[in-house]
């Protein structure tokens, strides 16, 4: 009925869309390490009021919706760099991007 | 607490399952194939994948664990929430498309793609199935504290009625019916999340919660006292008798009170000069033959009451009744300024009868929006180092676990392109978040809103929609029994492939054709879902959200170091792979059976168990990523390196 999903072809920009997301992955980490940090080790802090809320709650919420748009703006710059790769190679492989 | 099964509830629910089975059927015609069963032939739609993916996460765990823990702890449920949502970013930024282009069905293919290792088709394969397995007991108790109000049906019915219904809609039509499965329950859990949050916010606060005039909530009663040096209580009032008290370290915590001649629980608050305030208290009695009496009377009596209330709101530094409407800001500021009764627990022996008593414990709403209530964090009330590590320990497997949970993986094989894979996995998180902001007002709104079951927190989330009238009730727990069949679907698949196609087809090279390999996976899933069934019924009575806390360790600690050095680390080889699997597993396994929580579970007592944390990845993620390191050096071939393998593998083409 269905063809396998057999892996793809190469993805001439592969590279770069992983290097970016490790770059965009140790920022969030260090982001969420700072989190679990003053937590565990200044939770006096997490206390304090910021713009109305706890902190614990400004940073909470910080680090979803940081998330979020960490993901919109990586898959903004993945799909720029597809399109580019697109416009630059012959038409036989645009089913890789799409 | 008492239950009372309602016929808007079963319809709705009898309503959900047959719309579920009627698609299983459907589908089943379009997964004869191999590709069809285990990655629905690859051609959902992102969209439509982003949402099953959310469908698929959004466990029993995080709907009913994280908002019952929130109800009971305040922000500290709220971390479970962070920490899932934190993996997700390891999982779209590390691992999705590279394993996306290296994969078949499971996530072993991906692993063994550059090597055709025997050691990783077995290891990964047993490594799946742990994981897998440790993730299905909290779904399954999960299933087991709906029904009970739900249907009025005992915790093992319900059980059973997830595990029979799930194994039908996976031996029937596999990956296919079960992404839809998990689509409908991901939208619906969202919408109706949102509607019970908004309604919260409708309400406002009260400090007294009668389920906006429709239950009458019970007023506890306070009595003032006397405490004498010895340690006995004199009620001021002469109505109200000591009929017991226990005045064991020093002047007695607990006394119960004989008043018009029924017997009420009083938790002791020593106050200045001899005075004592004495505060209602709830029981929980276990007489010798193992019968339970609520509050000294049998369940259907009523008389264990729901619980959850301010003792004062303040709104602009006064203290008001009520506060209407609120926003989602005013919401968690006007909580920050109030103090809400929450409740501790004791238990004490009474010549061969057991007591445990639920006490008020007022706490500033401040102390709710920070963390330190669950996990105990500041040194100042006396957190050891141990138990940093333990927060430290959960909030790292939280953040490792999610990309290298099996049955999320495997959902990157059901869209067509890598680009596929990664929109997804944002929708997937954009939906994800969403809801896990709402799961801090749901509990909350449970927290404050009369309605906690003190026996029983995964309920929370369910019970403060009853608050709302039946029928939002019925959705709610509906679409709660939904999450389990979504998730438990998506588990059952990734084991199934596990055995069907790493191990049998693989490992074993039987070579099997493909309908062959469909029958192998329908078979073992059968399998799986009994095996699931036992352990659900044995783990009653867990938080959920704590157990799916270990299945992340052990799969951080398993997996995640094989996928990431797999894709950054030129110098991995085979035997690395497979050895950091193995430690990996075997590491996070045997310190969870050595944990100080499991000790308890054993009857024995905590301080004696040998590993001092309760979760166990702050040790054995390091360790596993140590072990592939050192093996892989141990173990460098001349010039087959991953990089050797990968120029290989690309001039070959796929498979």
């Amino acid at each position: 009925m269905h063809g396998s999903p057999a892996p793809s072809a190469p993805d001439p920009v592969s590279g770069y869309k992983s290097r970016l997301g490790i770059r965009m992955f140790i920022f969030y980490a260090i982001v969420y390490a700072g989190f679990v940090l003053i937590n565990s080790f200044a939770p006096k802090l997490m206390g304090a009021v910021v713009m109305g809320q706890t902190f614990a709650v400004v940073y909470g919420f910080g680090l979803i919706v940081l998330a979020l748009i960490l993901a919109l703006v990586y898959n903004s710059l993945c799909g720029r760099a597809e399109d580019r790769a697109r416009a630059e190679t012959d038409d036989s492989t645009v089913e890789v991007f799409e | 607490m008492n239950y009372q099964p309602s016929a808007w509830a079963i319809a709705i629910f009898v309503g959900f399952v047959s719309l579920v089975l009627y698609m299983s059927y459907y589908m089943a015609r379009r997964t004869r194939s191999a590709s069809g069963y285990f990655a629905a032939g690859g051609n959902i739609h992102w969209a439509v994948n982003g949402i099953a993916f959310a469908g698929d996460y959004l466990s029993a765990a995080s709907f009913l664990g994280i908002a019952g823990m929130i109800a009971f702890f305040g922000f500290d449920g709220f971390l479970y929430s962070i920490g899932y949502l934190a993996g997700w970013i390891v999982a779209l930024f590390v691992v999705a498309e590279p394993l996306r282009r290296l994969g078949k069905y499971t996530f072993t293919d991906a692993l063994d793609a550059k090597f055709n290792s025997r050691g990783i088709q077995l290891a990964a394969a047993i490594s799946t199935l742990v994981v897998s397995t440790f993730y299905l007991i909290p779904q399954m108790v999960g299933a087991g504290s709906l029904v009970k109000p739900l249907l009025g049906l005992p915790h093992w019915a319900g059980v059973v009625m997830v595990g029979s219904i799930v194994i039908v809609i996976v031996a029937t039509a596999g990956m296919a019916s079960t992404t839809y499965v998990q689509f409908l329950k991901g939208s619906l859990l969202i919408a109706f999340s949102l509607t019970l949050v908004l309604v919260l916010f409708a309400r406002g606060y009260t400090t007294n919660p009668d389920a906006g005039g429709d239950r009458p909530y019970h007023q506890f009663q306070e009595v003032a006292a006397t405490l004498s040096a010895d340690g006995a209580v004199t009620p001021a009032d002469q109505a109200y008798a000591v009929a017991a008290s226990w005045p064991e370290d020093g002047p007695a915590q607990f006394v119960r009170l004989a008043n018009e001649g029924s017997e009420t629980w009083f938790y002791v608050e020593p106050g200045d000069d001899g005075s004592a305030r004495l505060t209602e208290a709830l029981a929980v009695t276990t007489l010798p033959d193992g019968s339970k009496l609520y509050n000294g009377a049998p369940v259907a009596d009523e008389k264990f009451y729901p619980v959850g209330h301010f003792s004062e709101i303040v709104v602009d530094g006064q203290p008001v009744e009520q506060t209407g409407t609120l926003d989602p800001f005013s919401f968690l500021s006007v909580l920050r300024d109030s103090t809400v009764v929450r409740w501790g627990s004791k238990s004490i022996n009474e010549n061969g009868v057991s007591h445990t008593i639920y006490y008020q414990v007022p706490t500033s709403g401040a102390d709710i929006l920070r963390p330190g209530l669950k996990f105990k964090v500041d040194a100042e009330k006396g957190a050891t180092t141990t138990d940093k590590m333990n927060f430290v320990s959960l909030m790292l497997a939280l953040f490792c676990g999610t990309a290298a949970l099996p049955h999320i993986l495997i959902r990157y094989y059901t869209v067509p392109t890598p680009a596929a894979a990664r929109r997804s996995t944002i929708v997937a998180i954009g939906a994800i978040g969403f809801f896990y902001v709402l799961t801090l007002y749901m509990g909350l709104g449970a927290m404050v809103n009369g309605v906690l079951d003190l026996t029983d927190d995964n309920m929370s989330a369910p019970l403060l929609a009853q608050s709302f009238g039946v029928l939002l009730f019925a959705i709610i727990s509906a679409i709660a029994f939904a999450t389990v069949l979504g998730t438990v679907s998506g588990l059952i698949v990734a084991a199934s492939g596990a055995v069907a196609h790493d191990f049998m087809d693989r490992f074993l090279g039987m070579k099997l054709s493909d309908q062959g390999k469909v029958r192998a996976g329908k078979i073992s899933a059968i399998i799986v879902g009994i095996l699931a069934m036992l352990l659900g019924i044995a783990y009653q009575g867990m938080n959920v959200s704590y157990l799916v806390g270990w299945a992340f360790a052990v799969a951080a600690s398993a997996n995640l170091p094989a996928i990431v050095m797999l894709l950054f680390w030129k110098k991995t080889t085979a035997r690395g792979i497979v050895a950091s699997i193995i430690v990996g597993m075997v590491a996070a396994v045997g310190l969870i059976l050595l944990s100080p929580d499991m000790y308890v579970r054993y009857g024995l007592p905590a301080a004696s168990a040998p590993f001092g944390l309760n979760n166990p990845g702050v040790v054995s993620i390091p360790l596993s990523f140590i072990t592939l390191v050192v093996a892989s050096l141990l173990t460098q071939p001349k010039g087959a390196t991953v990089a050797a393998a990968r120029g290989a593998s690309e001039a070959g083409g796929s498979d």
